[in-house]
């Protein structure tokens, strides 16, 4: 696991503002529910690196919805450039794959810049605080599913149980795709 | 006399990562087929005229005389290119069968014109 640079890492995260792909507004901090740990990724739907690991991540997800953990997707990729990355791209796909955490659109790439997110997939973990306690990739190998995200779940499991969780780790993805 | 080598071109973007490792997997096909991994061509597609130009179907693309190592569908620019290994999943980076057939197919056919 190769160590990134720190980042904001130990800071709170910047708010989140952003409407998901059924027009719902979705904030962070969350009102009125709060949650042990969130987890805010970064993807699109046109990069490898994501499809690659978005399965991983869902069964996280999925794993972790029982322990209070809050999974949030945003996407910031320029969609006029990316056709495939358009809010009714994302649409289209959150109802074909049955989505069961919200898939945000950063429209005005905001969101993308305040947390520094550079590549899809950029995983962000937050405590029960919104502190920022892991960034990074979900695992070591976007080619190995067996892998299982095993790098996000061993953070996960070092927030729930109030411990320091591993070292944060480079993204490997995509970059951003940011507006002329 | 020797037939001619085939011409192998990897085709790259730096906005994905994933070229560096392509090259490598490409260069080791190459040696495995005897063809020397020191004849890959590298070229740097570096903005929407120059992808828009060469039919760039995303990066890193594998060009072996000419033709594609797998079909690339519509031509999408500067972006990371989705391939599919052919145990079905996906993948930033071809299969590596897939560039040796590429690599054998064009050898045979070198042979066959001469």
């Amino acid at each position: 696991m190769s160590a990134a640079e720190p980042g904001w890492l130990g800071q709170t995260a910047p708010p989140l503002r952003l409407e998901d792909t059924g027009g719902e507004l979705r904030t962070l901090p969350a009102e009125p529910a709060e949650a042990a740990a969130t987890v805010v990724v970064w993807t699109c739907n046109h990069c490898p690196y994501a499809l690659a690991w978005h399965q991983r991540i869902v069964d996280a997800a999925d794993d972790y919805a029982g322990r209070g953990v809050r999974f949030l997707a945003v996407n910031s990729n320029d969609a006029l450039r990316y056709p495939a990355d358009s809010p009714e791209a994302m649409r289209e796909r959150v109802e074909r794959e049955g989505w069961r955490f919200p898939y945000l659109w950063d429209a005005d790439q905001e969101a993308a810049r305040a947390w520094g997110a550079r590549v899809t997939p950029h995983l962000f973990l937050l405590d029960a605080e919104h502190r920022l306690r892991y960034e990074g990739a979900p695992d070591a190998d976007h080619q190995d599913p067996a892998l299982g995200a095993e790098w996000l779940r061993a953070a996960l499991d070092a927030i729930l149980a109030g411990d320091d969780p591993p070292a944060s780790t480079e993204p490997v993805g995509c970059s951003i795709k940011w507006k002329p | 006399m020797a037939e001619p080598a085939p011409l192998v071109e990897l085709l790259w973007w730096r906005g994905c990562p994933s070229w560096e490792r392509a090259g490598e997997i490409v260069r080791e096909q190459m040696e495995h087929q005897g063809l020397g991994g020191d004849a890959l061509s590298l070229r740097e597609i570096r903005d929407d005229r120059e992808a828009e130009a060469a039919g760039f179907p995303g990066s890193p693309t594998i060009l072996v005389d000419g033709h594609d190592i797998q079909d690339p569908g519509e031509a999408s620019g500067l972006t990371c290119r989705v391939y599919r290994l052919r145990d079905g999943r996906i993948s930033a980076l071809p299969d590596p069968a897939d560039i040796a057939d590429a690599l054998a197919a064009a050898s045979a056919s070198s042979e066959s014109r001469g």
